[in-house]
């Protein structure tokens, strides 16, 4: 076994910030919506609202990063092993084979998860992003002719939002499951936290 | 001695104090604000005999009051609607005592005139003007029921024989003490409508005679105490905000002094325009759907006086034990039966229904063809909907009835019920009587045959706004079953009953089943792992 430095101070700090405030904003989204009634409705409106900006803050800080670092390339989806590694999630992690993917510096995310963040990145985000801030602005759009020829109405806006909201749900359940399928259940947390993923050391070409 | 000396030294400069600074001060004097004082007027220096030489009096100096006054409402009690209906005290029949028609000497007190007892009343006398009702600042005018809205300025016994003695006002020092109209001289009559104290309107009662700021902000007695006035700005005795003409949404700008407008000025935008909520500006963007009063008058009838909820006319005319008409009272003295006028529901505190409301009030009138089949018929009722672009969602008081209505020509009825002679209701029970009395009166048909029907009428609440500490809280309309739960046609985020129930059905089940799967990924891999050791 070897580590490589894998992931980056402000990459940790965005994806840990932003984990935080997608849960939050799952519970206080669905409060909102009515499925429950936790802080209030209120205080959970007032809440979502100001997760919202900061996580749109966060956002347009991690674009930034993405396209000025040229990180956005490990998200180019491939098809390349994609069947193999389909092949250990469902066959190969019970026998006790290997994992098909080697984590490098310049491709650390196995085809299936590239898959998986990207359609995250370009479809449930912009989706969340837009309907929310529709949602959030729904007296301005009302207001113009373009909204009330479109028939935008506030029932439909709320629908697109909360599908997106259940879409980020089951990702979010799915995505903190697979983070467990590393050679230890913490192995890809940690990484998470510190930077450092423990690779074959056969692999470990590119360390720091 | 020293003691003595020094103390009547103080004394002597605190009494002297105040005459210093008076005399340096000359803007501490007592300002008038009027530049009028009625006791000096010499055509006010006389013993009056009666309400009509007092106006004659008054109309002297205020020669065109009277002619603007036989303009008003409050005089013709007629008003024509957009619609083309006739409304007014004069025609209209609501669910409370249903009419002041050939009940004249009794409901007409409160009419802003002298005598009107029957159809003779003359509408164009000056003189017949009451303006002693409106502008006296003594609290001791007083239009003693059945005496048509005259006054009594001699010791009479009323009704005669009945040993109940009616004492006398003094009309000359009211006369020198007129004034601004005041609360109390609106609610003599406003706060009584429908026969008692608070049993009309729900939001106006005695208790806004001098309220408290938890009861109404504006009108608050230690605070802003506005006058009915403040906000009816009357102009040439023609009173704005009438609720035959009310303004259901305002969209125009807060009235600045010196633009002239033509919007109503009661409404809460004339005063606080368009954006009023300052610390969450979250707020400003519910008043393109809510009426302001919807959230700041979260319960009518809050200071203290029940007002009627509902009123059953059918059960009217029960004797008690004693062969004398029945009266029931509750727990807090409040009659809930009189054998007089039926069954009441009182109502304080009480959480106002909620609909979309455009301005437009439609009524059923006295010759309009009922059907008993389509009860309640709806005495009256508020038209609007969430998409005309003209409407809000406002609170209103529903008064729920039960009254007489011709079975054979399917029409409301008017009833003679106060009086002194043998058809009037009151006093011999008997439905066909009054009724034949009534419908005579006004010219309907009447076939003889009396039932009765379930009505409903519609108030808007408009007063008794609460401090904004007490305004309705997000989660009194954003839940399911809250205040708005009936309000359809608009999404309220928190509501169940907007929700497209597919997508949240959709939704859960592919969360349970993601969740489901990777346990089942998670256990199959423990178990896996134990068996690979």
């Amino acid at each position: 076994m070897a580590r490589i430095y894998i992931f980056k101070r402000f990459e940790r700090f965005w994806h840990w910030s932003q984990a935080a405030l997608i849960m939050f904003m799952l519970a206080t989204g669905f409060e909102i919506h009515g499925s429950y009634a936790l802080l209030g409705w209120q205080k959970a409106a007032d809440l979502h609202t100001t997760a919202a900006w900061t996580l749109i803050g966060l956002w347009l800080f991690a674009i930034f990063w993405h396209f000025t670092t040229g990180e956005w390339r490990q998200y180019i989806p491939t098809g390349k092993n994609i069947l193999a590694v389909m092949n250990y999630y469902s066959v190969g992690i019970f026998t006790g084979a290997p994992h098909p993917f080697r984590v490098t510096q310049l491709s650390k995310h196995n085809p299936l998860q590239r898959l998986a963040y990207l359609l995250v990145k370009l479809f449930i985000n912009p989706l969340i992003w837009a309907s929310g801030l529709a949602y959030l602005y729904y007296n301005e759009l009302a207001a113009t002719k373009w909204a009330a020829s479109a028939g935008l109405s506030l029932g439909s806006i709320a629908l697109v939002h909360t599908a997106a909201a259940f879409m980020m749900l089951a990702f979010l359940i799915g995505h903190l499951y697979l983070s467990t399928t590393g050679h230890t259940p913490l192995a890809h947390i940690k990484a998470m936290i510190t930077g450092w993923e423990d690779v074959e050391s056969d692999a470990a070409a590119v360390t720091k | 001695m020293r003691t003595g000396i020094f103390m009547a030294a103080l004394m002597a400069a605190m009494l002297l104090a105040p005459a210093v600074d008076a005399a340096s001060d000359p803007g501490s004097a007592k300002l008038l604000k009027s530049t009028a004082d009625h006791s000096q007027f010499k055509a006010l220096q006389q013993e009056f005999n009666s309400g009509p030489e007092v106006t004659k009096a008054c109309l002297s100096c205020h020669t065109e009051a009277s002619k603007q006054l036989h303009k008003t409402e409050h005089w013709k009690w007629e008003y024509r609607n957009a619609q083309g209906q006739l409304l007014g005290k004069k025609t209209l029949i609501n669910n409370f005592c249903t009419t002041p028609v050939t009940n004249e000497a009794a409901c007409n007190i409160c009419h802003i005139g002298y005598g009107w007892k029957d159809d003779s009343f003359d509408f164009t006398s000056e003189v017949n003007v009451d303006c002693l009702v409106c502008h006296d600042s003594t609290g001791n005018y007083r239009k003693p029921a059945g005496l048509a809205g005259n006054v009594v300025t001699k010791e009479m016994e009323f009704p005669p024989g009945s040993g109940n003695i009616i004492k006398p006002i003094n009309l000359k020092k009211i006369a020198q003490a007129v004034g601004k109209t005041s609360r109390d001289n609106c609610g003599a009559c406003h706060f009584y409508g429908g026969g008692g104290d608070g049993v009309k309107h729900g939001d106006m009662d005695s208790s806004l005679a001098s309220p408290d700021k938890a009861l109404d902000v504006h009108m608050d007695a230690l605070g802003n105490d506005f006058a009915c006035s403040t906000c009816h700005m009357t102009q040439g005795h023609q009173v704005p905000g009438s609720r035959y003409a009310p303004t259901a949404q305002d969209k125009g700008e807060a009235h600045l002094r010196g633009k002239a407008y033509k919007t109503n000025p009661t409404t809460c935008q004339a005063c606080h325009g368009q954006a009023p909520h300052k610390k969450i500006a979250k707020l400003n963007d519910h008043t393109d759907k809510v009426a302001c009063q919807t959230c700041h008058i979260p319960k009518f009838a809050r200071g203290g006086i029940a007002t009627k909820m509902s009123w059953d006319w059918s059960t009217a005319g029960k004797m008690g034990p004693d062969g004398k008409p029945l009266t029931i009272k509750d727990a807090k003295g409040h009659p809930i039966y009189t054998a007089i006028k039926g069954d009441f529901v009182l109502g304080e505190n009480v959480v106002p229904e909620y609909l979309w409301f455009n301005g437009t009030v439609t009524y059923t009138l006295r010759s309009d063809k009922i059907d008993k089949g389509k009860e309640p018929v709806r005495i009256n009722h508020f038209e609007g909907s969430a998409g005309d672009g003209k409407s809000l969602i406002w609170p209103v008081k529903i008064m729920r009835g039960k009254q007489a209505f011709d079975s054979v020509n399917k029409t409301l009825i008017v009833a003679h019920l106060a009086g002194n002679d043998d058809t009037a209701y009151w006093t011999n029970f008997n439905w066909e009587k009054a009724a034949a009395v009534g419908m005579a009166a006004v010219g309907e048909p009447f076939s003889g045959k009396v039932d009765f029907v379930k009505t409903e009428s519609t108030w808007p609440i408009t007063h008794m706004v609460a401090p904004a500490k007490d305004a309705l809280r997000c989660h009194d309309c954003h839940a399911s079953g809250g205040r708005l739960e009936k309000v359809r046609g608009v999404y309220i985020p928190g509501r169940a009953s907007d929700h497209a129930g597919w997508l949240d059905t959709t939704g859960w089940a592919i969360a349970a089943l993601t969740l489901l799967g990777v346990l089942g990924h998670g256990l199959a891999r423990v178990l896996a792992s134990r068996r690979n050791k």
